[in-house]
């Protein structure tokens, strides 16, 4: 592999700096899943790798009153296995539980995947879809970005040399409401995503209709998309088969997906409304009965 | 070049001092810095996990692992498996159920069973077939490691019992 630096700080105002000196030569490490391989390849040439790992911020997993705060270094292992986070944000621990198998899920962290900003990302739908916040640290100070407006391009997103995330902010869950995320691939585990869809929907207490809705696809075009005409043709309808197509038909039409081995531009196509009506199925059960299920469907 | 770095860990139960280069994977200051051979080079990009080892009691692929990371941090490879002059119940499964042809996925599929038997004493076959989903077999067809695992499984619960 290619020769480089190594640095491991101990606070986010250490690892900026790192990240700023080194110019636009630095690359924040994580769980090291994309990145190691990257360089091994030489798809990125870092001069300086930064492990984020002993920073307290970037291992925060806190659920409370206010939502929930996950610090971008937290591996995938420590979602899925979570209680709170499969009860309440359950699109997130159905994505971690699929990305890559037992060994990547145990290095592998959130953050480091919506930084790789892969089209087929399988956590961005669902942190679309759960209405998720990058909080972002840089020379200049903090900001914050929604994530559906992080990525920009493939394996392209908003971050500027110097800028580190630090955590993501999700909005409490509120009653009636449920999540998931599901993707279709050839095989029965480790693949990347031919089309993957996050949902989440909010019901009213009858359970029957529909308060507010947000539908999110990946693996469809050059960055995962926030479907917001299909999430917006589910708020105030009732819930049912011609609410579920009409959301379904309107994901399908903004999906401008590419030809590859694992599927031609027609299938990606059929695909996404097929599945975004099964997965508002699936948030639909779980707002109602208020029980994550399963995380394997 | 950059400068070599002192790692300390614990491997097997022993404390380790090794010196290695940033660049050096897991792996490779396993397998030629400490000269542990048993853990094995597949494809170096974290598809066929021949080169799982346990980082802290969880498996990883240590290709994808720098050696600089593991500063403090515990260490279990193939090569700690099996208790002095015997061994573990999966190394013996496994030869009883013929899962192994050619052998060089052998000791991450060990390392990976090894880790799910201790979370789940009792898994079902789709439990371990998803549990090992990570680990990749060109000679045996996986049947015959599934069932190696199988038999591990009781074994270790007739020991208890
Ligand atoms: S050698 Fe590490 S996963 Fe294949
Ligand atoms: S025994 Fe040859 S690869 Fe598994």
């Amino acid at each position: 592999m290619r020769d480089f630096d190594y640095a491991a700080p101990e606070s986010v105002q250490q690892a900026v700096q790192l990240l700023s000196q080194a110019n636009g030569s630095g690359r924040p490490l994580a769980g090291g899943t994309d990145l190691i391989d990257q360089v091994r390849m030489r798809r990125h040439e870092p001069d300086l790798i930064v492990d984020i790992k002993r920073i307290p911020e970037l291992n925060v997993l806190e659920i409370g009153a206010d939502g929930f705060r996950l610090g971008a270094a937290v591996p995938c292992w420590k979602i899925t296995s979570n209680e709170d986070i499969s009860r309440q944000y359950t699109a997130l621990g159905d994505s971690c539980s699929i990305i890559g198998g037992v060994q990547i899920q145990n290095r592998a962290s959130v953050g480091g995947n919506l930084c790789n900003s892969g089209p087929a990302a399988d956590s961005i739908p669902s942190l679309i879809a759960l209405e998720a916040v990058c909080v972002i640290m840089g020379p200049d100070g903090q900001r914050e970005v929604p994530v559906a407006e992080f990525c920009t391009g493939p394996s392209t997103n908003v971050l500027k040399p110097g800028e580190l995330l630090v955590e993501l902010r999700f909005p409490p869950r509120p009653a009636h409401s449920g999540s998931h995320y599901r993707r279709f691939i050839p095989r029965n585990e480790m693949d990347i995503a031919v089309v993957g869809v996050g949902v989440s929907v909010v019901l009213d207490e009858s359970g029957e209709n529909f308060v507010s809705g947000r539908i999110s696809l990946g693996a469809v075009a050059a960055k995962p998309l926030f479907a917001e005409e299909a999430s917006s043709l589910l708020a105030g309808r009732p819930v049912n088969d011609e609410t579920l197509a009409a959301a379904a038909a309107a994901a399908r039409a903004i999906a401008t997906p590419i030809d590859d081995m694992r599927g031609t531009v027609e299938f990606r196509q059929h695909v996404t409304g097929v599945l975004t009506e099964r997965v508002l199925q699936r948030a639909i059960e779980r707002a109602r009965s208020g029980e994550p299920g399963s995380l394997h469907p | 070049m950059a400068k070599k770095q002192v790692v300390s860990t614990t491997i097997n139960g022993q404390q380790e001092e090794f010196l290695c280069e940033p660049r050096q994977t897991l792996l490779e200051v396993l397998r030629d810095v400490l000269d542990m051979t048993g853990t094995k080079e597949g494809c170096s990009n974290g598809n066929c996990g021949a080169c799982t080892v346990l980082l802290n009691g969880r498996p990883i692929d240590s290709c994808l692992v720098l050696a600089v990371e593991v500063e403090g941090a515990e260490i279990e490879t193939i090569e700690g498996v099996a208790p002095a002059g015997g061994l573990h119940p999966l190394q013996t499964a496994f030869l009883e159920q013929a899962a192994l042809q050619c052998g060089i996925c052998t000791p991450g599929f060990i390392m990976q069973a090894k880790a799910l038997l201790e979370q789940k004493p009792n898994p079902t076959e789709r439990e371990i077939r998803f549990y090992l989903a990570g680990n990749l077999c060109r000679c045996t067809g996986y049947d015959k490691i599934v069932r190696a695992v199988q038999q591990a499984a009781t074994a270790q619960q007739e020991v208890q019992v």
